[in-house]
């Protein structure tokens, strides 16, 4: 993948090109992209001198952080406790079959990619979905397939 | 001068120091797995705990990083230490069936049967940094280095590709303490991290003794000539 040297160019810049500003600059290169590319990784390590396997262990560790390509809208399946036994599971599970993607993973088309997450922190609309930011509360299979229409058509 | 008591024996030891070393000095038998004695401690395999006992206060403590201090009286095998020190290498004998060392020390300090699930994918790595600190300390090209976290946790090179820093010295595989890291020597190649790299091959005797790789690298950090490190060190 061809990345934009000036474009990382500024955004180093723009964190005071600082070594300990590392987790910032791979966060506002991941905005740009949506998700973090490996040439990238490669040229902030370069810049900021830093080993390329410390740059490589602060991508992975952060599950903020993707160095896979993420689709056009991330979809985020909550599994917290209250989620979970409102069902999340079978949440995800519809996402997994209708969109024939496993989770931590993306479409075939790039359009979505489906994760989990251990609480939003609204447990009173569980079980809860994400997508672009966006809450879904109380869902249910049905009403998956409604939010991936939406989606998709509205892209 | 600080003076203490390990086992009830007193023992001397200068301030600063940690007290597996002052213990092992002193011919006490502490266990150890991630402590090397070119890379010091790193406080992460845990069975090198002891008990300390400080005034009325007792505590387990790692040996290899609790500093000595006066008056403090170390116990190596109280029952509490035992206790621990079981638990620890049930849990690392857990993710690590396949590694020799574990068996031995499992063996030794009386486990018998593990109560937790056995992986069988994690080779015999029990992440205790060793590999990873004499790569960036000891050599100093850092080549390896931990990947994701918790359980997928694991060493290796940048995005598990070959790596381009490394010099195939083979120093973390002398360094692991359980043998996890896979190296071999075969009709000039040396294959270590998924990469090949070419043996130099001694003009004199025609043996091959390094990877040109290293040799270069020994060559850029001490200036010596590149081809006085062909020759191999028995001809040199």
């Amino acid at each position: 993948m061809d990345i934009d040297k000036k474009k990382l160019d500024t955004i180093i810049k723009k964190n005071g090109g600082e070594r300990n500003r590392i987790l910032a600059i791979y966060q506002d290169i991941q905005s740009e992209y949506r998700y973090l590319p490996k040439e990238a990784v490669q040229y902030v390590c370069g810049r900021l001198d830093i080993p390329l396997v410390k740059g490589f262990e602060v991508a992975t560790f952060y599950k903020a952080l993707s160095l896979k390509p993420k689709g056009k809208h991330s979809v985020c399946v909550c599994l917290g406790t209250a989620c979970h036994l409102k069902g999340g599971p079978a949440i995800l599970e519809t996402f997994e079959r209708e969109l024939k993607v496993k989770r931590d993973d993306t479409t075939e088309d790039g359009m979505f990619s489906v994760d989990t997450v251990n609480c939003l922190g609204a447990c009173a609309l569980a079980p809860l979905v994400r997508v672009d930011g966006k809450d879904f509360g109380k869902t249910s299979p049905p009403t998956v397939k409604k939010i991936i229409k939406e989606f998709k058509h509205g892209a | 001068m600080i003076e203490f008591t390990i086992d009830g024996k007193k023992v001397k030891a200068t301030e600063g120091e940690f007290i597996l070393p002052v213990a092992l000095r002193e011919g006490f038998d502490i266990p150890t797995l991630c402590h090397h004695e070119a890379l010091g401690s790193d406080g992460r395999c845990r069975i090198c705990v002891v008990e300390v006992k400080r005034g009325s206060r007792k505590r387990i403590v790692t040996s290899c990083l609790y500093p000595v201090a006066d008056g403090i009286e170390v116990s190596t095998n109280a029952p509490d230490v035992m206790l621990v020190r079981k638990s620890v290498l049930e849990l690392l004998y857990a993710r690590c069936p396949e590694a020799e060392v574990l068996g031995h020390l499992a063996k030794k300090y009386g486990v018998e049967n593990v109560r937790y699930s056995k992986d069988h994918d994690k080779g015999k790595c029990i992440l205790c940094n060793i590999c990873i600190r004499a790569c960036a300390e000891i050599v100093g090209v850092s080549a390896l280095g931990f990947s994701g976290k918790g359980m997928s946790k694991k060493v290796t090179t940048p995005f598990d590709e070959p790596s381009d820093t490394c010099i195939a010295c083979g120093a973390c595989v002398v360094a692991c303490p359980t043998g996890h890291i896979f190296m071999k020597d075969d009709k000039g190649v040396r294959t270590i991290w998924k990469k090949k790299f070419p043996l130099a091959q001694c003009p004199e005797c025609s043996r091959f003794h390094a990877p040109v790789e290293q040799l270069q690298y020994i060559s850029k950090v001490t200036n010596v000539p590149l081809e006085t490190l062909m020759v191999c060190q028995d001809c040199r």
